[in-house]
């Protein structure tokens, strides 16, 4: 059903009476329903980036070892033994919360797609979670739909899922965050890009037919919701990881061979973004004939076919000599294969369908000229600095931990992660939740990988640039506690309506703050992933700057995870001055969200981390962990429970207080477990490090200085009860 | 001992097993196409773990009617050896060459963690580096790994000694008698839920697995 082209349909597009115009111009007529639709989801806030793109630019994006940083598929990164590590993390929030199964399923193919078009073999998964209060019963239905889709998927197309981290905030019951992030290995000299060339050679489109499933996805994923919002849920799209699969293989294959000259993946805006793509970027001009659109229904028209972002579809320029060798690949994959058109010289995208020109487009300005704004910001106020003397501490330690450990925010995750396949492939040297970051080798080498994924949400609402900063260097802390040397990230920044000024505050600081910490650690983005609008009726999200980290290991076995073994003396690094604002002790004891967030010193970072990180390599650290949620205290109970192995802990300094020295959240420091502290110690000294001896591991009681004891059984038993019970108490009842 | 890995799209654990029988082997196994039909030369036909055919019907419901089940079936018939894990095992029993039937866990949810599985006898070509009732840990990782049999099944299985293993812990996805592995009546069919071939290498946890390679080499 072709509709008239005016500012009606642009409103009900998400494009602005001046955006509306701006195609006119360009187009110098109205346009057909068809290249409207083009132009709608190209300049959506999803494709164009529109918003975010002035305050991107300031990341640090470059290193030696870079080898192709924002603007590909995904970014690469060499690792040494002639490969490259390819990755990128991408948000599916706005169709995870309208259909949390297949919104999160799709966002697990979407970005593997991104990864493997580039000729890397995935390798692992991550993902990034947020859900709103756990006691809104909707919480509930979101987040077991969400790990389902993720498993289901990932499962399925056998990439192992190896880490992430889940948050809940009532900030986020109406807008749960679902970032998927993608790690794959290619040699470094058989990456493949997505620009076209070549004048005639031949544009084919392989995987799934294309239906009219995620029409307009993209614009849904650029404005906030209303109370309707489940009416959207003909814009998700649903996903089919055993087609992704045999894609995977099958582009795998092709990519053996020196058939392809460009390649990309059908993702958001689907055959529209990826042609429009793929030509803009190699300067050239693409003609499409949708009649040879594998369709997987009759009587779609060629703006259905343009929008569509039915899943687990590429689009790729060959050889034209070379048809008949990826021919027979997809067909031995049982995968349509068809050359829907032909790069042409005009620098114009022309679409053909039933023997009429539906669209016809000029490139450049469609690219060039896409909405760009400097949106006006408002800087969150600075918050004081909370003093820990002034903030009395009713529960004392032991019920404070036993509290803390069971709390939604820093419970077992196990039980989600039982559900999702972390081993296949035979790599994973540490699973979820056995180290700070997951140890993923590479076959047939000692190689090995450290990927994590991190963002304080609470730190970047109190103060986005301290926040910001955070969580590039908790990112980089996470790597450096398994004795990885970090390389790069990949961000995706989940924030609110780009449109109120306190929103793009928030944007604008935290792109500072990681600019900070991307340049101080030599840690830079190479890939990346906006999404705004995380409102419902007029609510944000808290700002989520997730981060997505990558780490290298010359020898897999030089891993260390958080495990405390017997008869190890226990030091902290880094200097501790008991840091309550912002804390989880605060929050979950206090009964407060309150004061500035600690703050990151980046030189101190930087040093603590190397020291850490050549005394896990010397053999000299046994466990590490980083101090993060919850503290010290918190740290220690995490290493025992992960063992069963319990710790004798000794006094804390008389000047600060137990509840701030034990809880406080501090930055840049780690615990470690070593044979002899004073000679760790003396080592820490002559670098210039600050260490503190804490305790000594051994039995199965967890010691506290205060006289308290909890044994690690029954510690244990807390932290894993809030998901079960949660999740399936309801379903066991029903069972018995 | 010639070793083949028959992959059926889909599959996904072809390269674990491939590494574990390499590294016990020293041979690369062959890797067999599901549409291939001749797998003479092969002492040992394997069909590793995975989602062959998506699991859209029943779990190996597909496979087990692909080309190369008939060189299979008479693979066989001539005394062959076949090992069949997790998908592999549903394949096998789909294909009537191992009895029961592999249901959805009770829990109605995917279960990734670590199993231990005792063994229940040692004097096969596929246990007998372990000691009968030995604990060994492998890797679980399945939606539907729940064994069913009807109850004169289970008798035969257990009064003929066809229990391969069990679980020796928590029976999570709920498996009549905490089966865990089965074996033919001659013995030389294998199929088995959790993982062996994940846990080879000390680097990934343990190398609990390898006795069962180990033994099939030597064969």
């Amino acid at each position: 059903m072709e509709r008239d082209v005016n500012q009606a349909l642009a409103r009900e597009f998400g494009l602005n009476a001046e955006e509306y115009q701006r195609v006119l111009t360009i187009m110098g007529r109205t346009p057909s329903f068809t290249e409207f639709g083009v132009f709608s989801v190209m300049w959506s806030e999803h494709c164009s980036y529109k918003s975010s793109r002035v305050w991107l630019k300031q990341l640090p994006t470059k290193a030696p070892w870079v080898i192709h940083g924002p603007g590909e598929n995904a970014g690469v990164v060499a690792i040494g033994d002639g490969l490259a590590a390819i990755f990128k993390m991408e948000s599916h929030n706005h169709p995870s919360f309208i259909e949390p199964y297949q919104g999160a399923a799709t966002g697990v193919g979407g970005i593997l797609r991104d990864v493997f078009t580039m000729g890397a073999r995935p390798i692992a998964n991550l993902n990034a979670l947020r859900f709103g209060n756990p006691n809104n019963p909707r919480t509930r239905r979101i987040v077991d739909g969400v790990v389902r889709g993720i498993g289901g998927y990932g499962n399925c197309v056998g990439v192992p899922t190896v880490g992430g981290e889940i948050n809940f905030h009532p900030a986020y019951d109406g807008n749960p965050l679902v970032n998927a992030m993608t790690v794959g290995i290619a040699p470094v000299d058989r990456i493949f890009l997505s620009a076209a060339a070549g004048l005639g050679n031949p544009v084919v489109y392989v995987g799934s037919k294309t239906g009219r499933d995620g029409i307009h996805g993209a614009t849904m994923a650029s404005a906030e919701f209303d109370a309707n919002s489940e009416e959207k849920r003909p814009t998700v799209q649903v996903g089919d990881p055993f087609t992704e699969k045999l894609l995977i293989e099958a582009c795998l294959e092709l990519m053996a061979t020196d058939a392809i000259v460009a390649i990309q993946d059908m993702g958001a805006a689907g055959l529209t973004s990826s042609s429009v793509e793929m030509a803009g970027k190699g300067g050239v001009g693409i003609e499409l004939n949708l009649d040879n659109v594998p369709a997987r229904e009759i009587g779609m028209t060629a703006y259905e076919f343009m929008l569509s972002e039915s899943q687990e579809r590429m689009l790729m320029v060959l050889r034209p000599d070379r048809e008949d060798v990826a021919r027979a690949i997809f067909d031995k994959w049982d995968l349509d294969f068809a050359i829907i058109g032909h790069i042409t010289d005009t620098g114009r995208i022309t679409v053909r369908h039933q023997g009429e020109i539906k669209a016809d487009i000029p490139l450049a300005p469609l690219n060039d000229q896409a909405p760009l704004y400097t949106r006006p910001t408002l800087e969150t106020s600075k918050k004081e600095a909370l003093n820990p003397a002034r903030i009395e501490d009713r529960v004392g330690l032991t019920g404070a931990l036993r509290t803390l450990i069971a709390c939604p925010d820093l419970c077992s995750r196990a039980w989600v992660w039982d559900q999702y396949d972390s081993t296949v492939g035979g790599q994973t040297v540490k699973r979820p939740g056995a180290a700070d970051a997951a140890v993923v080798k590479l076959e047939g080498l000692k190689r090995a990988l450290a990927l994590t994924t991190d963002c304080t949400p609470r730190y970047c609402l109190a103060d986005p640039e301290a926040g910001g900063m955070q969580a590039v260097a908790e990112a980089w802390r996470n790597l450096t506690a398994v004795g990885a040397r970090p390389l790069a990230i990949t961000d995706n920044m989940n924030f609110g309506n780009p449109e109120k000024p306190e929103i793009m505050g928030q944007f604008a600081a935290a792109i500072r703050g990681m600019a900070a910490a991307c340049e101080a650690l030599d840690f830079p983005v190479v890939s990346g992933n906006v999404s705004l609008y995380n409102e419902t009726e007029g609510r944000g999200i808290l700002p989520t700057p997730a981060i997505g980290g990558l780490g290298v290991l010359e020898d897999a076995a030089q891993a260390v995870g958080i495990s405390l073994a017997p008869w190890l003396d226990i030091v902290v690094v880094g200097a501790t001055k008991g840091w309550l604002g912002q804390s989880l002790w605060l929050r979950e004891i206090g009964g407060r969200e309150d004061g500035a967030p600690p703050p990151v010193d980046l030189t101190v970072e930087r040093a603590n981390g190397d020291f850490v990180r050549s005394r896990i390599l010397s053999g000299e650290i046994r466990a590490c962990h980083d101090v993060a949620d919850g503290g010290i205290l918190v740290a220690i109970a995490e290493m025992a429970m992960e063992s069963g192995t319990g710790a004798r802990l000794s006094a804390h300094p008389r000047d600060i207080p137990g509840h701030a020295f034990w809880f406080g959240e501090d930055q840049g420091r780690y615990i470690v477990a070593v044979p002899d502290h004073a000679s760790f110690i003396r080592a820490a000294e002559a670098a210039g490090i600050p260490t503190m001896k804490l305790g000594t591991s051994g039995g199965g009681d967890l010691t506290l200085p205060d006289g308290g004891t909890i044994s690690v059984e029954s510690l244990r038993a807390d932290h894993q009860r809030f998901f079960k019970a949660w999740m399936d108490g309801d379903a066991a009842e029903n069972r018995s | 001992m010639k070793a083949g890995i028959v992959v059926f799209p889909g599959i996904n654990r072809e390269r674990d097993m491939a590494i574990a029988l390499e590294l016990s082997t020293g041979v690369k196994p062959r890797m067999v196409w599901h549409k291939e039909t001749d797998l003479s030369g092969l002492d040992l036909v394997v069909i590793p773990g995975g989602f062959s055919f998506g699991d859209y019907l029943r779990c190996g419901a597909m496979a087990a009617r692909s080309p190369v089940m008939a060189a299979i079936h008479d693979h066989a018939a001539r005394g062959g050896y076949i090992l069949g894990v997790c998908n592999g095992f549903q394949i096998l029993t789909e294909a009537g060459l191992l009895p029961g039937a592999l249901l959805r866990n009770a829990g109605l949810r995917f279960l990734s963690m670590d199993a231990n599985l005792r063994v229940e006898r040692a004097d096969t070509v596929f246990t007998r580096q372990y000691q009968k009732g030995q604990v060994f840990r492998s890797v679980m990782a399945h939606g539907d790994g729940n064994f069913f049999a009807d109850t004169a099944t289970l008798d035969r299985l257990d009064g003929e000694g066809l229990v391969a293993f069990r679980y020796a812990d928590d029976n999570l996805n709920g498996s009549a008698r905490a089966i865990a592995g089965v074996f033919s009546p001659n013995l030389r069919i294998l199929g088995m839920m959790p993982h062996p071939e994940d846990m080879v290498d000390p680097l990934m946890g343990c190398t609990d697995g390898k006795p069962l390679f180990d033994a099939l080499a030597a064969a």
